[in-house]
């Protein structure tokens, strides 16, 4: 059949199975909202308040479903409104087609109205992008995009279309879901070094990453847990990959991970490592890294093996097919004296745990995991909320933490916790802080304007705490530009100007009331959590440290 | 530090060149010499980069070029098993006192004259890249008008071609 670029552009949407879509209409893709008013009843569009909004929708969808996020923003600003998103999604290897208009070929490269080279712009930030300068060749460019979006480490696509390859008619073939390029095991020769490594480790500890997740290797990395009697620690962007509770699982790596995690890892004689890589927010200072433990880096992107730490033996592969391998491999050992030697970094932990009564942060979120169901995703921005959610949020089900972790974005959340609702069909929470909300708190308009169920959880201490934290630690308590008392906002008062409810609480018998009600709202719900602005995200590794200069507790 | 010539099979379209030198930059790789060409089919060009770095920092850079969608496959040429050249064009200044000395040295080295005037003399040069260098060297001593310089082509001796190496 004949049809349009935009309709085209529609149809193979819907062909690749994005069911909804995120984005903000333009000049230079009229004609894209054109054929989605055309194809409506096949295609849901959110409308977003920002296209900032969009693409952290977008990413929050695929974050919680592991599909690949659409969205859609006009040529100049438009576009450019998409780039922090589409960083976000490329540190954290999220599969996203972002579709981006601009100007008729024949105006390209004059400085048009609303022309920019979005292209050029994302290059360093996508896994690949394109121009399409022929409608001839749309619909198989944006399969494409989605095939490379999802294949091997996963990542950002943009695809830019003039207008007139939108408005040209050519002969469009329909076609199906296209799938991920298949992948393979590591070599068996890496995967029998790796084994001879486990079989001779006495403390071999499990590190897991977002690549775990993207492998669904959960089953394969509990076996070889079970197995070889090893506990398991993981990045940020692991977190969700087993239940928070699992009796195996010590916490979250690195500068603010748990400290029986941490410890654990520094005292393994072997770090078997699935799909991470290696942050100097895990690791701290490289050179004092691991100092003669040997590692096993287990990853489907090569360049990640030694990339940052000197990797004894690296497999390139899928994580899941590698692991089933490797199952065969090991043999099955109890490690007692080790065992116990983790018992007691989990007792230590337990000692420096924040037990304090009344309104503390952690206190805010163990009454929140009263809350939360197993597949209630989680979304949070960036910053100290950040952190305590990342350490103390009961989670479930994979794919139920949704965090920037790579480019730690503020204001991030808004539009991650709209998407995640979207891909999960349940009602999300947001954890925000009063300086990440203040970023991108228009998208209140979306929550409100599609009714999307939400609870925002905002931990309000009237600082941007955790830079005042540093300033605290390292800049002899020089506050500068972290105190926010000038601001006056009444984020119940906002709340309630959006069209959403809302709530101040100042204590915990308070918040678990709000969070009762919260729960039972049909849409969006903020609650206003005061929390001191002196409270400290513990333990730290302080910047360039070790674990020998981890802080667990302030003014020791 | 180290000089190493790559060679980067790549799709013919437009803006590839750009991403596989937006790598180098990235990675702060200063460029010394590129060249780029259509090849034997035309659906692939071959940009040839030479430059200089650490081991462990070019290996990944040739991990993330690979990564690039468009690139089909690389070929190191930094060890001694391969065939590279560069075409050096050098304008002299052309006086009496020097003119014979500078045509003893430029027959030594093959060097051709390509254009001759009164005043000033081209020669063209295509060798490897050491040779040329040494070639520069010598006309130091007199008075070089203008260099220009290609960057190195390279190919692997044998019949072995790029296309027949495994990614990774």
């Amino acid at each position: 059949m004949i049809l349009s670029g935009s309709d085209i552009l529609v149809k193979v949407l819907i062909e690749q199975g994005a069911k909804t879509v995120f984005g903000y209409p333009g000049g230079q893709v009229i004609n894209i909202y054109d054929s989605l008013y055309k194809f409506q009843d096949e295609i849901n569009h959110v409308l977003t308040a920002h296209e900032q909004g969009a693409v952290h929708a977008a990413d929050g969808f695929a974050r919680s479903t592991g599909e690949v996020g659409v969205c859609i923003a006009t040529s100049g600003p438009g576009a450019t409104n998409l780039v922090t998103g589409i960083a976000t999604a490329y540190l954290d290897s999220i599969p996203l087609v972002a579709i981006t208009g601009n100007v008729p070929t024949t105006q390209i490269g004059t400085d048009s109205f609303q022309e920019i080279d979005i292209t050029g712009v994302t290059l360093p930030i996508t896994k690949h992008n394109y121009f399409v300068g022929s409608v001839e060749e749309l619909a198989d460019t944006i399969r494409e995009a989605f095939r490379l979006a999802k294949s091997g480490r996963p990542g950002p696509v943009l695809i830019d279309i003039p207008k007139d390859v939108q408005v040209k008619k050519c002969e469009f073939t329909e076609s199906t879901k296209v799938d991920a390029e298949p992948t393979k095991a590591a070599k068996d020769i890496r995967i029998q070094e790796a084994a001879a490594l486990i079989n001779a480790s006495r403390r071999p500890f499990i590190y897991f990453g977002g690549g775990m997740l993207v492998s669904a290797a959960q089953k394969e990395m509990l076996e070889l847990a079970d197995k070889i009697d090893a506990p398991i620690g993981c990045s940020l962007m692991g977190l969700s990959g087993i239940p928070t509770e699992h009796p195996r699982f010590l916490g979250m790596q690195g500068m603010h991970g748990h400290y029986a995690s941490s410890m654990g890892m520094h005292h393994s004689d072997l770090i078997i490592s699935l799909g991470v890589r290696f942050n100097d927010r895990v690791t701290g200072n490289r050179a004092k890294f691991a100092v003669g433990t040997p590692i096993i880096h287990i990853d489907i992107d090569g360049s990640e093996l030694s990339k940052t730490v000197n990797t004894t033996v690296g497999l390139r592969g899928n994580i899941k097919e590698t692991l089933e391998k490797l199952l065969t491999l090991v043999n099955e050992d109890k490690k007692d004296e080790w065992q116990a030697k983790i018992s007691q970094f989990k007792a230590e932990e337990v000692e420096y745990q924040d037990n304090r009564d009344g309104m503390t942060p952690r206190n805010a979120l163990l009454t929140l995991n009263k809350y939360l169901g197993p597949n209630t995703p989680v979304a949070t921005d960036v910053g100290q909320h950040q952190m305590w959610a990342a350490q103390t949020v009961k989670l479930v089900n994979p794919r139920r933490f949704i965090s920037s972790g790579g480019l730690g974005t503020m204001g991030f959340g808004m539009g991650a916790a709209i998407g995640a609702s979207y891909g999960t069909g349940e009602k999300s929470v947001l954890i925000t802080g009063d300086g990440s909300f203040g970023m991108c708190l228009n998208e209140m308009a979306t929550a409100v304007s599609h009714n999307v169920p939400m609870v925002i959880l905002l931990l309000n201490n009237g600082v941007l705490g955790m830079v005042r934290q540093w300033q605290t630690l390292f800049f002899d308590k020089h506050y500068s530009n972290t105190v926010l008392d000038a601001r006056k906002t009444d984020f119940v008062a906002l709340s309630k100007a959006f069209g959403a409810d809302g709530q101040l609480v100042t204590t915990v018998e308070e918040l678990d009331a709000a969070l009762d009600k919260a729960f039972k709202a049909a849409g969006p719900y903020l609650i206003d959590c005061r929390i001191d602005r002196d409270e400290f995200v513990l333990p730290m590794l302080p910047p360039g440290g070790s674990m020998d200069d981890i802080i667990v507790k302030v003014g020791d | 530090m180290k000089q190493y010539t790559i060679a980067v099979l790549v799709n013919n379209q437009f803006g590839v060149l750009n991403r596989v030198t937006s790598m180098f930059r990235r990675r702060q790789f200063n460029i010394s010499a590129l060249s780029v060409s259509e090849t034997e089919s035309i659906e692939y060009s071959r940009i040839t980069v030479t430059f200089d770095g650490e081991e462990l920092s070019k290996q990944q850079l040739v991990n993330q070029l690979y990564k690039l969608p468009d690139v089909v496959s690389i070929k190191d040429f930094s060890d001694q098993s391969s065939l590279s050249f560069d075409l050096l064009l050098i304008k002299m200044k052309n006086e009496p006192a020097t003119r014979e000395e500078i045509r003893a040295a430029a027959q030594a080295f093959n060097a051709e004259i390509v254009d001759y005037y009164k005043d000033s003399m081209t020669f063209r040069l295509t060798d490897n890249p050491r040779r040329i260098d040494d070639f520069i060297n010598l006309m130091r001593d007199y008075t070089i008008l203008e260099i220009c310089r290609s960057g190195s082509v390279s190919l692997e001796k044998g019949s072995t071609t790029i296309k027949q190496i495994i990614n990774l």
